[in-house]
């Protein structure tokens, strides 16, 4: 099993998240995260997604994803060609005993207080994948009430972009 | 000119040169077929007896004639039942359109009667599918699904127009047919690393599939046949694309497929498939499959290639178009060796054939052949019926063999026949089993009603004899649910229809019935009882290779 990361660049139309996930569903890839959003030209949307597989499935899963009419352009992402951040919200109940703990792992991995009050803090992290895991590990020692991550978005190390890529 | 959706839709098929349309009209669709009405002059339209058959009729239409084949459903219940033709047509690459009615948009998303979500439902069985929110998208939208359709590796496009969009009122502007997509060849590294291979196998052999003929290969593909002196198989859905009796080729191959194509391939050490599926149908093991053969793949879509099978060499592109730049790089060679190997699977093969005396299935086929014409169609439904056809028929003309390869589709034949006697405008066969053709003998009722020549030969066995025959190998006999013991009697049905039909015992009766069969107005159906214990053989076993095929059988009793 290998963690792939893809951006698809896709017409931004009604029901179009549906069609690509669909092509996941059907080759029972299970996604373990996807974003998407409207892109610097309004009629494209960017679904990045990341999933568990193996090397002959994802080409296969790909292939299949350039056959959908309004798929434009697919990239793959790996560690060394691209930058990936995930953002995690997460809140913790605020007790005395654990205040200062909590705070100084957050100081440690960056994460900024955005909301505070006698029962609960909340922390943001803009971080990698793994960082972020790694952070709510350690919060795992406290009391966490809820937390909510965005999933991964990935841009490649260069000036090329997704839209110069021709299909296949 | 200010048209309403209804009409703009009648309007752009007549446009795109579509002479026929199959289907069923209902509450959501009415506009549409008051269009209809208006341009009854202009383009047909067959009402069939169910959905179903409507779906089929059209994908019969589109494999004889090669356009695109259009369909006609309203909401909720029309449109599911024309999910298994979309599929169908989705799994064969056939080029179809099926334009649903839905309820207005103002009632989209409350459950309202007979409102469904139909591109939900066909998201994975079509190329393409279109929810019309806007009279003003509708002619872009037909137009671009005709495109879709019939582009790259055709297939089944839908399209949902609610009440209101086909009642709402927009400006029309005639335009041309519009063309499909420039086809294109594979990359050139890929065809110089092609030829290399080509030209340094010593026992290559050509696999071809439905592919071939979309893309009109077949002069190509005889041409490098011959330059590089290689023998011919092809998959059940490349079957019509050559004559039958071309010297190099050597029929079906796969599960039931021609004992010398099987062992060709086999024993080849290079296999080069022309627009051709490696389906489990046809590997059979795939870690056993041509072990010794290197795999050469073009085809238009990419997502074939090295899909299920290993190839050292994939080719995206058109067939016509690579094999037309691949042909001039390949060295002219005779390789009296190999010949002499498939010779002699071929021996091997002409003394397995069955040379019973009476009604056996091949006789039944053979006897048939005798009655075809050059442009005669041949449908089948699904089961033993339709390997013994593919088997022994005798193919003279491209797209005159309409089967449903992929899905296997019982009731698909009917519907198929009818569309296909449209598009070729000629009588057309239809050879099915006693199951298959009760899943859709409704239609006798629209054969009977457009005086449609169809000779339907029913290989009545009394049985599922495919399932029968997978429960006598691999279930101890246990015939559970597979023995029909049913009491139709087909002649008086085709009667009561308004057809005329006979039954027969002998090969005898069978010809002669063939003879008033094929001179009749109309529908005509002939009862062929066969024996209930009859094999399709060869048979590789489901998971088998070469080595485990079974060429004869005796079953005690
Ligand atoms: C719609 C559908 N249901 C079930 C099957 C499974 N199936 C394949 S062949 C077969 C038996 C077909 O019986 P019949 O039409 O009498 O043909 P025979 O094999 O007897 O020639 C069945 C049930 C199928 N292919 N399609
Ligand atoms: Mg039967």
């Amino acid at each position: 099993m290998n963690r792939y990361t893809v951006a698809v660049l896709v017409n931004n139309q009604f029901g179009v998240l549906n069609r690509v996930t669909s092509m996941f569903r059907r080759r029972r890839f299970n996604i373990s995260s996807l974003t998407v959003s409207e892109t610097e030209t309004s009629e494209l949307s960017r679904i990045t997604v990341v999933f568990d597989g193996d090397d002959a499935g994802k080409q296969q899963l790909i292939n299949h994803l350039y056959k959908l009419p309004d798929v434009c352009s697919i990239k793959e992402f790996s560690d060394d060609n691209s930058v990936s951040f995930e953002l995690l919200l997460i809140k913790m109940k605020n007790e005395t005993k654990s205040r200062e703990d909590i705070r100084g792992a957050a100081d440690a991995f960056g994460a900024i207080i955005v909301d505070y009050s006698k029962d609960y803090m909340m922390f943001r992290l803009t971080e990698t994948t793994k960082r972020i895991d790694d952070f709510i590990n350690l919060m795992r020692e406290f009391t966490i009430l809820e937390i909510c991550r965005t999933g991964s978005v990935s841009l490649e190390r260069s000036s090329t972009t997704i839209r110069q890529i021709i299909n296949l | 000119m200010l048209l309403s959706g209804a009409d703009i839709i009648v309007k752009i098929l007549i446009e795109q040169g579509c002479d026929t349309v199959f289907g069923y009209p209902g509450g959501q669709a009415l506009n549409i077929y008051d269009s209809l009405y208006a341009h009854s002059n202009e383009i047909n339209h067959i009402l069939t007896a169910h959905e179903q058959g409507a779906a089929h009729a059209a994908d019969g239409y589109a494999r004889a004639t090669g356009r695109v084949g259009v369909v006609f459903s309203t909401s909720g219940p029309g449109a599911t039942n024309l999910v298994t033709g979309i599929a169908t047509a989705y799994l064969d690459s056939i080029p179809l359109i099926a334009i649903c009615g839905n309820v207005p948009t103002t009632h989209i998303g409350t459950d309202s009667f007979q409102e469904i979500d139909i591109t939900g439902i066909t998201l994975p069985i079509t190329k393409h599918n279109y929810f019309v929110n806007d009279v003003e998208d509708l002619a872009d939208i037909l137009r671009e699904a005709f495109r879709l359709a019939k582009s790259g590796r055709p297939g089944p496009v839908l399209i949902d127009v609610p009440k209101d969009v086909q009642i709402a009122k927009c400006e029309y502007e005639f335009q041309p047919a519009v063309e499909k997509e420039e086809p294109f060849a594979a990359k050139n590294d890929r065809i110089n690393e092609a030829a290399k291979i080509i030209n340094a196998a010593k026992q290559p052999y050509i696999y071809f599939g439905g592919g071939l003929i979309t893309a009109n290969a077949q002069a190509e593909m005889l041409a490098l046949a011959e330059k590089i002196d290689a023998p011919i198989g092809c998959s059940l859905m490349g079957l019509s694309a050559i004559p039958t009796d071309y010297p190099r080729f050597l029929g079906m191959q796969g599960m039931h497929g021609h004992y010398t194509s099987s062992m060709a391939m086999h024993n080849a050490d290079l296999i080069l498939s022309l627009g051709v599926r490696f389906n489990d149908r046809v590997t059979g093991n795939r870690q056993k499959f041509a072990t010794g053969a290197k795999i050469i793949h073009i085809d238009v879509d990419g997502s074939e290639l090295f899909k299920t099978v290993d190839a050292v060499c994939g080719l995206r592109g058109d067939v016509k178009l690579t094999l037309e730049k691949l042909l001039p790089m390949l060295k002219e060679n005779k390789k009296p060796e190999w010949r002499v190997k498939v010779e002699a699977f071929r021996q091997e093969e002409e003394s397995c054939l069955d040379k019973r005396e009476g009604l056996t299935p091949r006789k039944v086929i053979l006897i048939l052949n005798k009655y075809l014409g050059e442009n005669t169609a041949v449908c089948t439904d699904v089961g033993q019926h339709q390997m013994w056809a593919a088997q022994n028929l005798n193919f003279k003309t491209p797209r005159r063999f309409i089967s449903s390869g992929g899905l296997g589709t019982m009731g698909f034949g009917f519907g198929a026949a009818i569309g296909a006697a449209f598009g070729t405008k000629e009588r057309s066969v239809l050879v099915t089993g006693d199951g298959s053709f009760g899943m859709n003998l409704n239609e006798l009722a629209t054969a009977v009603r457009y005086n449609i020549p169809i000779v339907i030969l029913i290989m009545n066995n009394g049985v599922l004899g495919m399932v029968r025959q997978w429960q006598t190998l691999f279930y101890n006999k246990h015939y559970s649910n597979s023995v029909l013991e049913r009491k139709t009697d087909f002649t008086a049905f085709a009667k009561s229809f308004g057809a005329n039909g006979e039954a027969v015992t002998t090969p005898e009766e069978l010809d002669e019935a063939l003879s008033r069969a094929f001179r009749a107005e109309g529908p005509y159906i002939i009862d062929c009882k066969i024996d209930k214990d009859e094999f399709v053989l060869p048979m590789l076993p489901p998971g088998g290779s070469m080595d485990d095929i079974i060429t004869n059988l005796e079953v005690e009793q």
